[in-house]
């Protein structure tokens, strides 16, 4: 069952497009991961779904009485404002200590309801982000590189975590991720963005995809080669959708010599 | 209603109504990182003060228009990516400054300046204390009203639009709150000091609050017995009223913070207790 379709969907930051032409729809139960490198219009893409951005056009599609849990990317919390994990769980609306004690166990972290906000470790206040967003019971669970700030096995559990949520509530999964061998192993499918769809499909077809190639490279050096990468690729003239597979950037690598004798 | 001939009944009244509405207010310019702009807000309205005597209108009114446009002018400046400190120093100061220059054009009114400046709270009137109440309590309904989407909207931004409020309808909640403050502080206080009343209690408040709920109830309560230990220094010591009230709560303040210093270090040591 679709959830959410965007069709043609072109978003706009201060007037300057961020994404155009964008194609999406995430069905119930799935786990989408978006790729892409800084400033492709991952975030704006989320902002959309949630409706904090309005589309500069093209239309968006939700099934009636959607419900979406939206984990933020990051969330300072002044150290001025008293904050308990339950009382936390109570904004905007209040919701009952048995809700608030399912909830938290359902994120692995029972226990912590009376804990200042600000004392949590960076893994614990994403899992109490996490059960925040699981109050709601929702049909779509938004996370917008959630795992940012964790370690390694901090990220693994966090995303082991997701996937057994998705078990038990059937949810649909949407999330922004930077940690390429985990979203792979643990998405059913990836969208590659960079101002548009550059690629999409299972995460084994979009690692051999020339795009994502160009995007991040292959192997473990891929991680490195997205922070590496310049991406001053220019669009072909034909518009800026590349439908499926068959982006034809011309991606300028400056980790790579271009011009051999 | 005997008792509101006393002047000093009358003054530890406007003083409590601004109590009430300034120290719940105060947590959210505490929360928001909003100092600045209070003091900005506060400043304008010696402007306000000026152009209601040229005009001959009501004070109140003059102060709260001027104050609602300031802080109307930064809020809209603050999304657009300006350095907002300096921006709000340069709002804050010159405001003050024109606000003064423009007292000083005014002949033939006996301007007492020293009591918008730094308050005159042991003249207030009856009419003074119900406009006093008025806009405290209005105030208070307001924030009572929006208290959790304020919250939320306090906490992130993106986290509140995901659960259907917008935040910049409750920014505009919280500066029409604070201008209403301010109208209704500059008789008790003056426009230097508001800015105190809106910050000191809920600093002091700060050392002994799991929750934000806990922080306004107590930031009230100090922010009263601050106004009432303030008013009663004032008479035994014969100092300005104002700032005696603001030199007792920021004593208040320190005694609060030490004491959370030594609690805090008691805890350490005895960790089982």
């Amino acid at each position: 069952m679709r959830l959410v379709t965007l069709r043609a969907a072109t978003l706009r930051h201060s007037g300057a497009p961020v994404l155009e032409n964008v194609d999406f729809h995430i069905d119930r139960g799935e786990i989408v991961t978006i790729l892409g490198p800084n400033g492709s219009g991952k975030s704006t893409l989320l902002r959309a779904l949630i409706g904090a951005l309005p589309l500069s056009s093209g239309t968006m599609e939700k099934v009636a009485d959607l419900k979406i849990g939206y984990v933020p990317q990051k969330l300072h919390i002044d150290p001025t404002l008293p904050l308990t994990v339950r009382r936390f769980l109570s904004l905007p609306k209040r919701i009952s200590n048995a809700a608030a004690q399912t909830a938290l166990e359902e994120a692995g972290v029972a226990g912590l309801g009376q804990r200042q906000m600000t004392q949590l470790s960076g893994g614990q206040f994403q899992r109490v982000l996490l059960a925040r967003a699981l109050l709601s019971r929702p049909d779509l669970l938004i996370l917008d590189e959630a795992t940012q700030g964790l370690d390694q096995p901090g990220s693994a559990a966090f995303y082991q975590m997701i996937a057994s949520v998705r078990r038990q509530l059937g949810c649909a999964v949407l999330m922004v991720s930077h940690e390429l061998h985990v979203v792979m192993a643990a998405s059913d499918r990836v969208i590659c963005l960079n101002g548009h769809v550059c690629c999409e499909g299972a995460p084994a077809q979009v690692a051999t995809a020339p795009e994502y190639r160009a995007l991040f490279g292959t192997g473990t050096l891929g991680t490195l080669a997205l922070y590496r990468h310049d991406h001053d690729h220019s669009h072909d003239a034909a518009g800026h959708r590349h439908p499926g597979t068959s982006c034809d950037h011309q991606h300028g690598h400056s980790g790579e010599p271009h011009e051999h004798a | 209603m005997n008792m509101l001939d006393d002047f000093m009944v009358r003054a530890a009244l406007a003083g409590i109504g601004v109590a009430l509405a300034a120290a719940p207010l105060g947590c959210f310019v505490v929360w928001r990182r909003m100092a600045y702009f209070g003091d900005a807000t506060a400043h304008a309205s010696i402007l306000g003060v000026a152009l209601a005597l040229t005009f001959d209108v009501w004070i109140f009114g003059g102060v709260l228009v001027t104050a609602l446009l300031m802080a109307s002018t930064i809020s809209v400046l603050s999304g657009r990516g300006y350095a907002m400190d300096t921006m709000l120093g340069v709002l804050a100061h010159s405001a003050l400054a024109f606000g003064l220059v423009a007292v000083s054009f005014l002949q033939g009114v006996r301007v007492d300046l020293m009591a918008y400046l730094f308050g005159d709270i042991l003249a207030v009137s009856r009419m003074d204390i119900a406009v006093v109440w008025s806009g405290a309590l209005l105030v208070l309904v307001l924030l009572w009203w929006r208290w959790s989407s304020l919250l939320t909207a306090t906490l992130n931004p993106e986290l509140a639009r995901a659960s259907g409020i917008a935040p910049q309808r409750e920014q505009l909640i919280l500066t029409l709150a604070l201008a209403i403050v301010v109208a209704v502080a500059i008789k008790v206080v003056g426009v230097l000091l508001i800015a105190a009343m809106l910050l000191i209690p809920a600093a002091t408040a700060r050392n002994f609050s799991s929750t934000p709920e806990r922080m306004a109830v107590l930031a009230t309560l100090i922010g009263m017995v601050t106004v009432i230990a303030g008013i009663a220094g004032s008479f035994h010591l014969d100092t300005p009223t104002g700032p005696t009230i603001v030199s007792v709560g920021t004593l208040c303040f320190v005694a609060a913070s030490l004491l959370a210093l030594a609690l805090g270090s008691l805890r350490r040591k005895n960790p089982q207790r």
